[in-house]
This record gives C-alpha cells, structure tokens and sequence, in this order.
C-alpha cells in the first residue's frame, strides 16, 4: 500500500479492501491475547497445521485477534460467517473443528457455551448471555479484526472519523461535538472531555503536547490493556483528531512497562499509519502534521495521575505537583498538554461519525455513552464487559457476569479500584454511573468490578488496599506518606487480633485527613476502600477487635 | 565482582547525549543491557545527559523497575492484584518464597530467579496469577509452584 494523500483516496482504498474481502469464507478468529495463557497459541499453531494438512489454506482463514472479552471461557474462538462460539479449546479439539464445523458445517455440542444454571446451549456468539446483554460500541473492532493489519481497520471505517474532520469540520466544530456527546473522561475522574480540550486549545503557546494516558495501574484494571492489544488504531485515530482540535504536533502514549505485547502492536500500529500518511507530515493532504511517540513506563501506580505522567515523561521522579496551573496551561516542559485516558480517544471517533446526538442517545442523565469494566473475583464470567452508563450493578453481576461461582452468597462488590469503594448488596441497584454512586460516597472510576464472596473478609480487603496505598505513595506529601503508613499500621493490628478500643474512630479520622489534605487524587481518594467498609460492614470491624475473631477465618488472630 | 564493560553503555550513552529527558529511557536501556544497573554506571550516565549524579540516583531509586543488584536469570511475578487477592495470591506468593527460600524483592543466591513485586499484572480474569519472564500462569493453585518453577534454569 502505498501514501493515502487525500480523503478520496482513503475511500477508494476502503472500497477496494472491503470488494475483496469474500464475506462467506470461514474465518476462525482466534484470541490472542489474554487467552495466550490458556494455550491460544497451539490452538493456532494447530488450525495452520490441519488446514494446511487438508490443503484449504485459501479457503479458510485463521485470524489472530485481540480479547473476545469472555476470559472465564478461555481460549475462545469464534468461526464467521456462522459466528459460531466455541470456548475453554484445547489443541486436541481442532481437528474435529476443522473437519466438522469448517467443512460440514455442523456445530460441536461439547465446545458450546452451556449456561450453568439452566443447561441451555448457545452455539452463536450473539445469543450467549454474556454478550447479549453489551454494548460493544468501544470494542467494536475488539476480537473481530486482526489489529496488526490497518486493513481490518480501514475496512471497517477505520480512519474515516479523521477523514471527516478534516474535509468537513473546523477544530471548533470537533470541540463542540465532543462537549454536546456528553463524553467524560474514561480513566477514573469523569472530566468533561470538551471542556478539557478547549482548555489546551485557547492556553496560548507554539507547542502544545497531547498525551494518551496508558498507565493503567489500578489493580484489576485491563479494559486499557485490552483496546491497545486489540484495536491500536482506534487510540491513534482519536488521538489524531483530538491533536487537530487542540492544535498539537507532538503526541506521547505513556504506557504501563508490563504491557510487553501492547507496546509492540502499537509500535506496529504507528509505523503502519505513518507508511499510510495518517501519521507524520500534511495528513491526508489537510495540512495537519502529527507525531506519536511511545513512553514506556517503569512500574509505579502514581503515575497514572496526570502530573506525575508529566515527571515521568521529561525523564524525572513521578512525582505529582499542585494544580493550578492545570496541564492544559503548563504541562509538559511547561507547555499547554492535553491528557486524556486510553479509552477516552478511543470513543472519540465514533462521537465523529455517528453524531453528538446518537452518543448522548446512550448512558445515565448526567454521563453518556458506554463504558468499558474489567469484570473479575468471585464471579462466573470474569471478562471484559461493555456496557451503557447507567445500567444497575445487578444487572452486571448477575446477567452478564453470571453470579458467585460455587453457590457461595455474594457479599460486596470494590468498584472503581483503590480510590473505590466497596459496595454492599443493599446497594446493588443503584445505576452504575460517574454521579450516582458519588452520592453514596463513591464513582465508578477506572470500571474497575471486582465480586467478593461470603468467604471475603472485609477488614482483610481494607487492609490489603491500604497496603497497596502505602506502596504506591510517592512520599511527596505528609498527609499520604505518613497517613496511608498509620492507617496500614491500625488495620494489620486489628487483623492481627490486636486490635484496640477507638481504632474505628481513628481509621476514620485518619481517612479524612488524607482526603482534605493530600495534594493528589491518590491521597485523596486511598482511604475510600476503608471508609467504605467500616460504613458498610462495621459489625466484621467489631468482631475482630473485640472478640479477637475473624468471622469467616480469612484472617490469622495471633492472641486469641 | 566483574568489572562493567563500558563500552556497552557507551553505545547507548552516544545515542542521547544531552538529553535530560531521556533518563528513565537510558535506564530502561541500561538494564535491558545489563541485566541490572551497574553503580559505576550513573557518573557516566549523569554526564552524558547533563544531570546530577543525585538525579539519576533519585530516578533509579523511584521507579521499583530499576535494580542497584544484579538479577537473576529468570523473574517471577505473584501479582498482588486485588482480584488475585481475594482469590489466594498470598498461599502463592508464600510457595514461592518456601521453594526458593528468598523473600519477594530479592534474588537467589545462584543467580537463577528474582522475585519482583507486582501491583497488578492485568489478567484479573485468570486470578490468581503468576508470571515467569514472560510466560503467564493464571488460576494457580500454591501446589503447583515448585513443579512450575523446576522448568527453568
């Protein structure tokens, strides 16, 4: 392939990709990536070798792909155009694929999902219950195409958001489209993303930077993980357009060190895009110049907050600092810096292509569209989930995530990650939103969803994230790097058996001080797991302090 | 203890000379270079980049990715994740430190594993998980460790 020079020829290469493309030939769409470690690879390896020893090598295709989202069934394939789901394969099954679905037709009744509570079989992916009830609108591209062939994605309107605003729309224009779709910020915070990129476009300066924020650190956290794996290009898209509204020539993904394979398809998605010329000098002809730039990094939480991102980036401690000033007036080497999450570009060319309207048609009264949750702990269908903003908490722990595995009761669900909250049954029927859970003391944050079961020992639970605290407090501030080491001090006592007369009281003095006086959102928000579940489930505090018992034996009572 | 060989890390130095921001980079490439980062190396790297000594130190000591102590050849992660936490991370963690006989953060004698802290490797879904280089383990049960950890060498 050679440059895409102008908007028209984006197009007439799009017609000819999709004119070739043979829409009834079989193609098994193999996950490879989280299911890499149930064996997707032999399972691959094993498809080439028997289609290969069956001579159909033009006539089937084996596509490697990114999550399909239903890890707990893991490794997954899905065979088009039947769109057949097979799940929990191993190697041995393939043959038997290849001969009988492949080339008869017929459907495996042993690699089908069999819903474990009533017994019905689903042999079609659209039909299980744990897709049924998504909206894959985000992850549209995720475990359909092959993300390290940009033709899958222009095949499927890839790049067309970013044709579009630059023929048709002025930076205004894409800036009062993204405000009127209602999109907030996808990495925890909830900030309108308009307004946010007005900022950077007004702050005055030559250079602005943008920066794609791919730390993901809160633990549980993989939806980020997932759309770099799985559909690079939708980040560099909206990336790409977000860098013509703002005015930006440079761009910087800083990304978590232990995203070995999303690195490489990104780096191969880059250089891709700058082959094609939707990355580099006079974009598509429109005069726009832009560059990305990958930052790995290496291995701490706290810079995932947007000014220690900014440390990290110009090579130093990442360490945050007070706002104002706000990135958007001086960030990066004190220049103008737009920030957003992974997932926030990546919704960014859909609200172009469909419209603000059919992206404020989706979500809650206050937050619009859909959004992606990491879905894992003590349920059935661990995986990853979309979903509109808005739906109930039961509803996607029980619909799509299919209850408590082993009949065990479910207790309370942590969402949001370390600056959530642990959230009790009573509660479960409140619309999962950025707004509606902050009335009880909470935001759905990251889309971190982690189900605790009977066996859950809450007071461990709290003690475990404010270890996790204490860990990643970068030491700057009093507050959090001598609050989160007390309260860390009081929860192992109290877990120990040793726990005092007044250490409630002290926890929860303790968790407002870090929340009125920390300087960043990990301090101020770190004691929420805490707050929360001596709110909730002070009768578990109770018991190990005063009758030196841990209700379900989760914890080690050393003086009883 | 072997002396470095300079001449690798000049190799790298050239390529950012005066480049202040380049530090967590240079690092990154020093110990996928070495292994580890080398004392003797921060002088030269803080000249080359036009930086304090102190500075580098400060950096290296920050980021929990960067070693001052060589490593060994193979590296284990027990991720301390909040979903493998509910789901028995600790018995694991605890198989690994029995078998090797080394707690998490430290190296075997024999050079053959380092233990490294992990908040969240990012298979929530396959909780409890440990990973070995690059090779994942998830719904690992703590029995399973030692015959796990016998494949490498």
């Amino acid at each position: 392939m050679g440059k895409v020079r102008t908007p028209d020829e984006l197009s007439s290469l799009r017609e000819s990709i999709v004119k070739g493309v043979d829409t009834n030939k079989p193609c098994v769409r193999i996950c490879m990536a989280g299911c890499r470690a149930y064996g997707a690879e032999e399972i691959k390896g094993a498809f080439s070798d028997e289609i290969k020893r069956r001579g159909l090598e033009d006539k089937v295709e084996v596509r490697e792909t990114g999550c399909h989202g239903f890890c707990a069934r893991a490794p997954v394939i899905v065979i088009e155009p039947q769109n057949i789901f097979y799940q929990q394969l191993t190697a041995d099954d393939v043959p038997e694929i290849v001969s009988e679905t492949l080339m008869k037709g017929e459907i495996i009744d042993r690699l089908v999902y069999i819903d474990p509570a009533t017994g019905e079989k689903f042999p079609f992916a659209q039909d299980v219950p744990f897709y049924k009830e998504q909206t894959k609108n985000v992850l549209r591209n995720c475990g359909k195409i092959d993300p390290t062939n940009i033709s899958h994605y222009i095949a499927r309107d890839g790049y067309a958001a970013l044709s579009k605003v630059l023929t048709t729309m002025t930076p205004e224009q894409v800036i009062e489209t993204v405000e009127r779709s209602g999109l907030r910020g996808r990495g925890g915070a909830g900030f309108p993303t308009g307004r946010k990129w007005r900022f950077a476009r007004v702050a005055t300066g030559d250079t602005k930077y943008l920066i794609c924020n791919a730390s993901e650190g809160d633990p549980g956290s993989f939806k980020d993980r997932a759309l770099l794996e799985g559909d690079p290009h939708s980040v560099l898209e909206g990336m790409l357009i977000a860098a013509y509204a703002t005015g930006v020539n440079v761009g910087y993904i800083y990304i978590k060190a232990e995203y070995p394979m999303a690195v490489e398809r990104l780096e191969i998605a880059i250089s891709q895009a700058e082959e094609l010329g939707f990355l580099g000098k006079n974009i598509l002809g429109s005069g726009l110049s832009f560059e990305i730039k990958i930052k790995e990094g290496a291995g701490t939480y706290v810079c995932g907050e947007e000014t220690a991102i900014l440390a990290a980036i110009e090579g130093r401690r990442g360490m945050p600092r007070s706002r104002p000033p706000f990135p958007a007036q001086s960030g990066l080497w004190d220049k103008p810096t737009n920030i957003n999450n992974v997932e926030t570009y990546t919704n960014i060319p859909l609200i172009i292509l469909n419209g603000a309207d059919w992206y404020f048609s989706v979500g809650s009264e206050k937050s619009k569209g859909t959004k992606i949750l990491s879905l894992s702990g003590k349920v059935n269908n661990a995986g990853l989930v979309e979903v509109p903003i808005g739906i109930t908490m039961r509803k996607v722990i029980f619909d799509i995530g299919g209850g408590i595995p082993d009949g065990k009761r479910f207790k309370a669900v942590q969402v949001g990650g370390p600056p959530g909250e642990c959230v009790p049954e009573k509660l479960l029927d409140l619309p999962l939103d950025f707004g509606s859970l902050e009335t009880t003391g909470s935001t759905m944050g990251s889309g971190v969803i982690i189900i605790m079961d009977e066996d859950t020992c809450m007071v461990d639970m709290a003690r475990y994230f404010l270890s996790f605290a204490e860990d990643e407090s970068c030491g700057f501030c009093a507050p959090c790097r001598l609050g989160t080491r007390q309260m860390l001090d009081i929860l192992t006592r109290i877990t120990n058996g040793e726990g005092d007369e007044g250490d409630i009281e002290l926890l929860t003095t303790l968790g407002k001080v870090l929340k009125d006086a920390s300087l960043c959102g990990h301090g101020q928000t770190c004691a929420n797991p805490v707050l929360t579940t001596i709110k909730y489930f002070r009768d578990e505090y109770e018991a190990h302090i005063y009758q030196k018992i841990c209700p379900v034996g989760m914890c080690q009572m050393s003086k009883v | 203890m072997k002396k470095i060989d300079l001449s690798k890390l000049d190799k790298i130095l050239t390529k950012y000379k005066g480049q202040e921001d380049a530090l967590v980079s240079v690092l990154q490439e020093v110990q996928a270079e070495f292994g580890w980062v080398p004392p003797e190396a921060i002088e030269p790297i803080a000249d080359a980049l036009k930086v304090f000594p102190s500075q580098v130190y400060g950096v290296l000591t920050f980021y929990p990715q960067f070693y001052l102590t060589p490593r060994g050849r193979n590296t284990i992660r027990v991720c301390r994740g909040t979903a493998c936490h509910v789901q028995g991370a600790n018995a694991n963690l605890g198989a690994v430190e029995r078998v090797l006989g080394i707690k998490e953060g430290e190296t075997s004698k024999d050079l053959k594993f380092s233990v490294e802290p992990a908040t969240c490797l990012g298979k929530c879904f396959s909780a409890p998980v440990m990973m070995v280089n690059r090779k994942y383990y998830g719904k690992l049960v703590s029995r399973r460790v030692e015959a796990i950890l016998k494949q490498y060498d």
